[in-house]
């Protein structure tokens, strides 16, 4: 593991660099708790809307809450909704991905006309429509980034297991009389991993822009939970008297989303330089 | 002039259309209770004849089916229903709304479109490892900045520094040229900086495949000027990936400008959207996602058709 990372250092600074600041901004999220910041929701009125100083290094909003603290406590937010969502739609249109490779013919026919009818939608768009039917908050975001997120995954995965699906390993499976699980799932699936950890990453940092833009609508996380894209939505309306509650919670949504993108572009590279994905521009 | 090609993207065209029209229907019928009692929530007083009333008038008392067929037949005829509160027709009301979003969304197109070929070639033709990493980590710092953020930023520094220039609202263009275009800076600037980011990052890519091609060395053997095999060999033939980009483009601009109308208080599509849902105005709501939808998929369409003329070898092989 050690040796893995030393080589990860020396032969791609980029990559290195990526994993770092992710790993440091999930760390800070998941040890939220016992790191010692203040309590994201204890209001103190007469502190209210205080420049960065040393007792709130980011200052505090328009209820005197820390910054800091709800930045920090946002990352949770942040992470948990978009990063529940790629995991289902992973799950789910990996799923159709692998099923439809595999089995081809009319099965795969209709399920990915009906994932090129989902992906005509704008992926916002067809959120907030969702939101819309299952109403506004994080479970609500997270599902609705998912939905949206499945045709993409579908249609990631279907193509490399296609060509998988012609190979010797996968034939010479079905001859020795394997499964059709068995040779989706110990067979297909083990090969798609660099597939899978690439677009994951990408995806991830897509998701957390759209939670994110849901938020801030009004649509995903429901106050007083800290989340990054409602922080910045009620910063805004106090701009003029103290802009760091959105300028810190914009730059925080900024450097999650970076991190991912930059990890899933040097994994690209390192993983399988022939992956370019045509999804990159759809988010 | 390939016509299986034109046929069978018709087609296509068609299914995804259907598709569109059934998911956006079901949506409003998936609303958990009764949408009608919803609908009327704001009133003080449910009475049975007013939901029945309501009911009738939506066309909710009949099947599923036979409600789909009567939506879409409207919706050829061009009616697209009543908004539920100011009684008007809601095409009235998108036709209102879309003006706005239509100029924020070409002008993002153009200026997305124009900039990223310089700034693409540019990164291609200043190779090397540091000029790698900056060109690499300044798109993706480009895609994953928060348009709205920026929007937001840009809003307050200008209200610093320039407090004379009134950024929010807008003007129609013939009513006033000038404070249109004035005021349609700052968003423009905030919607189209992830795609240039994203635009750029693809031209050079595209551009160093073409700078690597037989075609270039010939060109330059026969002594060609090193410009013109830059910008015209290479950038013809890099620029078609790109074209199918800013097609797909135009999605993200469409749900990027819902967030940006929001910030600069653009009445466009996206606050009717948003002002659909807040009001549970689901006829103006289901509407408006389904005429928006159809805009990007006609553009994507056109793109598809743009291709037969600048990249002949689909017509042949197709």
């Amino acid at each position: 593991m050690i040796k893995f990372f030393s080589n990860i250092m020396k032969n791609d600074k980029l990559l290195f660099f990526s994993i770092i600041i992710v790993s440091f901004q999930v760390a800070l999220a998941i040890c939220a708790p016992i790191l010692g910041f203040q309590d994201p929701y204890k209001m103190i009125m007469i502190n209210r809307l205080k420049d960065p100083n040393l007792m709130n290094l980011f200052g505090t909003d328009h209820l005197g809450r820390d910054v800091l603290a709800r930045v920090v406590y946002g990352y949770q937010t942040s992470l948990l909704t978009s990063s529940l969502a790629v995991i289902l739609s992973l799950i789910i249109g990996g799923t159709i991905g692998l099923l439809a490779a595999y089995y081809r013919g009319l099965f795969d026919r209709i399920i990915m006309r009906f994932m090129d009818i989902l992906f005509a939608f704008p992926i916002l768009l067809l959120a907030i429509g969702i939101i819309a039917v299952i109403g506004p908050s994080i479970w609500g975001a997270a599902i609705a980034i998912a939905i949206v997120y499945t045709p993409i995954f579908s249609r990631l995965i279907r193509g490399p297991a296609l060509v998988i699906c012609e190979t010797e390993y996968v034939e010479s499976a079905l001859s020795v009389g394997a499964s059709d699980f068995r040779i989706i799932f110990f067979h297909i699936l083990p090969n798609l991993t660099s597939v899978i950890l690439v677009q994951s990453s990408l995806l991830l940092s897509a998701a957390i822009l759209v939670e994110a833009s849901l938020s801030f609508l009004g649509l995903g996380a429901q106050p007083p939970i800290p989340s990054l894209g409602l922080s910045l939505s009620e910063g805004r309306n106090f701009l003029l008297l103290s802009p760091w509650p959105a300028v810190f919670s914009g730059l925080a949504i900024l450097f999650l989303s970076f991190g991912f993108n930059l990890l899933g572009d040097c994994l690209r590279d390192r993983l399988d330089p022939r992956l370019k994905g045509e999804f990159e521009n759809k988010f | 002039m390939n016509y299986k090609y034109l046929i069978n993207r018709i087609f296509d065209l068609s299914i995804v259309l259907i598709g569109i029209s059934i998911i956006v229907f079901s949506m409003i019928r998936l609303i958990p209770g009764d949408a009608v009692a919803i609908m009327l929530g704001a009133n003080t007083e449910i009475t049975d004849e007013a939901m029945n009333e309501l009911r009738s008038r939506l066309g909710l008392d009949k099947s599923i089916i036979e409600q789909y067929f009567f939506w879409v037949s409207n919706i050829f005829k061009g009616d697209f229903g009543t908004s539920i509160w100011t009684g008007r027709p809601v095409i009235d009301e998108i036709y209102l709304n879309a003006w706005p979003t239509i100029e924020l969304t070409v002008l993002a197109v153009l200026i997305g479109a124009g900039l990223s070929i310089p700034i693409g070639c540019f990164m291609a033709i200043s190779r090397g490892s540091i000029s790698e990493i900056f060109a690499r980590v300044t798109a993706i710092a480009g895609l994953t900045i928060p348009s709205f953020w920026l929007g937001i930023v840009s809003i307050f520094l200008v209200a610093k520094l320039f407090p004379s220039f009134i950024a929010l609202g807008y003007v129609p263009f013939f009513e006033d040229p000038i404070e249109n275009l004035k005021r349609m800076v700052l968003p423009v600037f905030a919607l189209s900086l992830p795609m240039i980011a994203n635009l750029s990052r693809l031209i050079r890519s595209a551009m160093l495949d073409a700078l690597s091609q037989h075609y270039i060395r010939t060109a330059k053997a026969k002594g060609v000027s090193n410009f013109s095999t830059v910008y015209k060999h290479a950038l013809r033939n890099a620029l078609i990936p790109y074209i199918t980009s800013v097609g797909v483009s135009v999605g993200y601009l469409l749900g990027g400008s819902i967030v940006i109308e929001q910030v600069f208080a653009i009445p466009g599509l996206g606050r009717l959207v948003l002002g659909a849902i807040a009001e549970r105005n689901y006829p103006l709501l289901q509407s408006s996602i389904l005429v928006m939808t159809a805009a990007f998929v006609l553009v994507n369409f056109i793109v598809d058709i743009l291709y037969l003329f600048i990249d002949p070898r689909i017509s042949r092989n197709d």
